[in-house]
């Protein structure tokens, strides 16, 4: 921990290789041992089969590719190329919208020909981004009319993604927005009017919510009412992680995942498999390498040199936890069905690839700071 | 880059603070649910996946005396589906009905049909290598079970005795049916481990071992069955007759060694069965017994006492008023003795009998010899024939009772009744299945009088009687003939017969009885003796020699005997 926390040693006098490749290799570490985890999983929930660890392999080279290359690239940069992003990320929700391709239910894919390209993936980077270049040269912390602003630039794309409908994207990009206001400093005061706002907002919410939606929160209230509809995925859950106990069944050796009980094991409900086969104990093992991840992220928000980088930084690592939290939630049965993956461990290419561009980014603030003269 | 801008120490322990507050929930909800509630959970796993299968158990055999079998289970496969599972190409479909020889369109409507439901067979006893054939397809959905068929090796030669089962492997004719208690095993029951689409993955425990169902083993001889039902098979043909029975009964034991009836059905194959083909006439169907009757009557006139064998009834002139109606015989016989009652079977003379003894003593000894009482064989519908009480006889009745008119029998019944006089007097029940211990005998009539009416029967056979060709070459046969009018609405049919032959042989030492009963023979000739005689003959042979009956009657014995030691 001492080096997370300790800046004193990241004496910026120091040409070593994770300045020149713009790595930073603590960072890169927790990831590469989270990967290493996952794939192990993957393994067994998927069945034992080779393909899809090469795929899913394939899929972490290109993810972490992306990381290395947006990494090289200068904060100030991407800083400059934001409300571009940010524009074309609007434009393309909106073509989604209009004739998007209509996928499991939901319009979330756009077809170019030669490529499906999701935007609100894009909007998950683009949203923090965009409310941290806004706030970047105004003095903060922000309130009334550039509060507002922000908002806004929140607001609509989650308000688009939700139409889609995607709940946990929206719900996503929601709070990376949020996390932004709240590290620039948004009133106690406000925070507490948002969370009445929130509480009073709920019934209008649920007005608006498909029916499907509706359906997720009842069955998160009391999945046995249904026990072999909607509150299926819930109960097998609970019962492969119950199952599990101190030390788990053994790698590949649990039998909810392994004779087809448990849904969307590879995917969305990959936690449950860990609880299963290693128990509380490697639930622990994962929190403590998921914290080590966060704790690193924070640390080099606070290490930023300008209000953008910090900003942006911490929203993203904040956004990870988000991730996981709700993913787990769901899992465990204390959260209603929201469908998104395990970060770093669910089976799945395109949620990944922005996942670790978002860490490519925090390793560009890191690695791009300017070297103060000591 | 003013302090100000700096994420301020407070919001950085907020920010820490919830992610530690977060994952110390979520780590506190997994311990809850893997520390305090495991063992709740891991047994609902367990629930989930272990499951109770019933195995199924093997129906017990039939066998003949001789332990062949006559009916006989063989494991089947039976193909089954779950249309919500069910996710197959129109191409995998096709093959699928192509390896079960069904309609593809047929197969499709049936599995549309059922939608909602999660079972449907698609085709029931399949062949095993068939059935690997179907699975090695991989179609989601599909399944098999494992099921036993029956198999009947003797087809239609036992199929009226032996019945069948439906699929599902409960008797449905037969005995079959009437054992099917004690022939159905009981299932087993094991536990597995299944999947989530219901694959066992492995078997955990055995609960309950299956138990196969008992084998039942008949009294019927399969050699002398498959003679039998040739034999008739052949006369009915022959005669154009509308249907047909033979019994072969062991004297001594009640056992039934044969069984048959025309028309029958091959049990293997009920595809196109008609009903009229299902009925074990033998055993069903009641006829009345003509003048297979006398005989009895003559037993009931000794044992009063008031009749010896050389008694002599005037028939005169072959005409005999009761009341308004007229008995005739065939011919004027002028005054018989008691065998040559028997042996020209003369209704005149057996009616004078009747009338001269006592209802109540005739109905007894007629009662005693089974007549109106059920055999007791089991066997799904036997009929009881039909004997009325005497206190409601008039005088007419007990004059045609006497020559087997007014009473109804069934061909079981008629060959029991005749043992009595193989067995010297005694009634031994008949019974279908092999007898283990010695059967139980009731005294009806004394040895000697038992004999005595055996030896009138005798001349039947013999020149001048009426069944010439039922006799046996190288056996005594003792035996009558019965050419009975067909009782229709409002009368006697007067050209529609039952041809009956019922006999006994050897006849100094009686093994076997035999009835023939041949219905409506119509190719001209129906007298008993001459459409049913034959039959008895051959079938009699058949069996004296399956069961190594020493002869009786040989010419080279009697010629031994007489020369004595012979040259030595």
């Amino acid at each position: 921990m001492s080096t997370l926390l300790d800046s004193g040693r990241e004496d910026a006098s120091r040409r070593d290789w994770q300045h020149l490749l713009h790595i930073d290799a603590v960072l890169l570490f927790g990831l590469l041992a989270t990967s290493a985890f996952g794939l192990m999983v993957l393994y067994s929930a998927g069945g034992q089969e080779q393909s899809i660890l090469v795929r899913q392999l394939v899929r972490l080279g290109i993810a972490f590719g992306a990381m290395a290359v947006v990494a090289q690239l200068r904060p100030q940069w991407l800083q400059r190329w934001t409300p571009w992003l940010y524009g074309l990320g609007i434009l393309l929700l909106v073509a989604v919208l209009v004739m998007g391709d209509v996928g499991k239910g939901a319009q979330r894919w756009l077809d170019f020909g030669f490529v499906r390209f999701q935007p609100s993936e894009m909007m998950k980077l683009a949203v923090p981004m965009m409310v941290a270049w806004y706030l970047a040269d105004k003095r903060l912390p922000p309130t009334g009319s550039r509060l507002l602003v922000a908002g806004a630039l929140i607001v609509v794309p989650v308000v688009l993604i939700a139409r889609q409908p995607d709940l946990g994207t929206s719900l996503l990009i929601g709070s990376s927005g949020f996390f932004v206001l709240f590290l620039a400093g948004l009133s106690w005061r406000l925070l507490g009017g948002l969370a009445l706002l929130a509480a009073a907002g709920a019934p209008i919410l649920w007005h608006f919510m498909h029916d499907y939606q509706r359906q997720r929160v009842i069955t998160f209230l009391n999945p046995e009412q249904d026990p072999l509809g909607t509150g299926y995925h819930i109960i097998q859950s609970k019962i492969a992680i119950g199952s599990g106990g101190l030390f788990g069944k053994g790698w590949l050796n649990g039998t909810q995942a392994h004779l087809e009980f448990l849904p969307e094991r590879s995917t969305d409900f990959i936690f449950a498999v860990l609880g299963e086969e290693f128990g509380l104990l490697g639930i622990l093992v994962l929190l403590t390498l998921y914290t080590f991840i966060i704790v690193r992220s924070l640390h080099i928000a606070t290490q930023a040199q300008d209000t953008y980088s910090r900003l942006l930084a911490g929203s993203l690592a904040m956004t990870f936890f988000i991730y996981i939290i709700v993913n787990t939630g769901m899992v465990t049965g204390l959260l209603p069905v929201v469908g998104l993956p395990l970060p770093l461990i669910s089976y799945g290419g395109t949620s990944m690839v922005t996942l670790m561009t978002g860490f490519g980014i925090l390793m560009s603030i890191h690695t791009h700071r300017k070297l103060l003269p000591t | 880059m003013s302090k100000a801008s700096h994420i301020s120490r407070g919001r950085r322990f907020v920010l820490i603070g919830l992610m530690l507050a977060g994952f110390a929930v979520l780590a506190g909800r997994s311990a809850q649910l893997q520390l305090v509630d495991q063992a709740f959970l891991q047994e609902q796993g367990d629930a989930r996946h272990l499951r109770v299968v019933q195995v199924p158990a093997h129906r017990g055999m039939i066998v003949d005396r001789n332990g062949e079998p006559l009916a006989i289970s063989t494991p089947v496969q039976s193909v089954w589906a779950n249309p919500q599972e069910l996710v197959a190409s129109p191409g995998e479909m096709a093959r699928v009905a192509e390896l079960l020889a069904l309609d593809v369109d047929r197969l499709q409507r049936l599995i549309g049909q059922r939608k909602d439901r999660e079972f449907v067979y698609l085709r029931r006893h399949i062949a095993p290598d068939r059935a690997e054939q179907v699975m090695a397809l991989d179609v989601r959905g599909i399944y098999l079970q494992r099921e036993y068929r029956r198999y009947y090796p003797a087809g239609e030669v036992a199929g009226h005795l032996v019945g069948f089962t439906n699929v599902d492997d409960h008797g449905q004719e037969g005995l079959e049916l009437a054992y099917d208690d004690w022939l159905t095993g009981q299932p087993g029951a094991k536990r597995v481990i299944k999947d989530g689409q219901r694959h066992i993955i492995e078997d955990v425990e055995n609960i309950r071992s299956a138990r196969p169902g008992n084998k039942l083993t008949l009294s019927i001889d399969r050699r002398i069955q498959y003679l039998a039902y040739r034999e008739l098979k052949a006369a009915v043909r022959q005669h154009h007759a509308r249907s047909g029975s033979i019994v072969v009964l062991d004297s001594r034991s009640g056992e039934v060694l044969a069984l048959a009836n025309q028309p029958s059905f091959n049990p293997n194959n009920r595809r196109r069965l008609r009903p009229d083909r299902l009925r074990n006439r033998a055993v069903t169907d009641v006829f009345e017994p003509g003048s297979t009757m006398k005989p009895f009557v003559i037993a009931a006139a000794l044992q009063t006492g008031k009749y010896r064998p050389g008694t002599r009834i005037d028939t005169s002139p072959g005409l005999f008023q009761v009341g308004v109606h007229t008995i005739r015989d065939m011919h004027d016989y002028g005054v018989l003795d008691l065998t040559g009652v028997i042996r020209k079977s003369s209704n005149v003379a057996a009616s004078k009998i009747a009338l001269s003894l006592e209802p109540r003593t005739l109905w007894g000894f007629l009662s005693g010899a089974g007549f109106g009482v059920s055999t007791g064989s089991g066997f799904p519908g036997e009929a009881d024939g039909h004997l009325a009480a005497y206190r409601r006889w008039r005088d007419i009745e007990r004059a045609t009772l006497a020559y087997g008119y007014g009473l109804s029998v069934t061909a079981m019944q008629l060959a029991q009744a005749y043992s009595l006089f193989a067995n010297d007097g005694y009634r031994v029940p008949v019974t279908l299945l092999r007898r283990e211990d010695p059967a139980p005998r009731e005294a009806v009539y004394t040895p000697q009088v038992a004999r005595a009416v055996r030896h009138m029967m005798e001349s039947v056979v013999h020149a001048g009687g009426t069944a010439v060709k039922a006799a046996v070459p190288g056996y005594r046969v003792a035996g009558k003939t019965g050419t009975v009018h067909k009782s229709v609405s409002g009368g006697y049919a007067e050209d529609r017969y039952v041809a009956v032959f019922a006999g006994l042989a050897p006849a100094s030492d009686p093994r076997l009885v035999a009835v023939v009963v041949i219905n409506e023979p119509r190719n001209g000739v129906h007298y008993g003796g001459l459409v049913a005689g034959p039959v008895f003959s051959r079938v009699m042979a058949g069996a004296l020699r399956l069961l190594n009956i020493t002869p009786d009657d040989a010419p080279l014995l009697q010629t031994r005997s007489r020369h004595g030691g012979g040259p030595a």
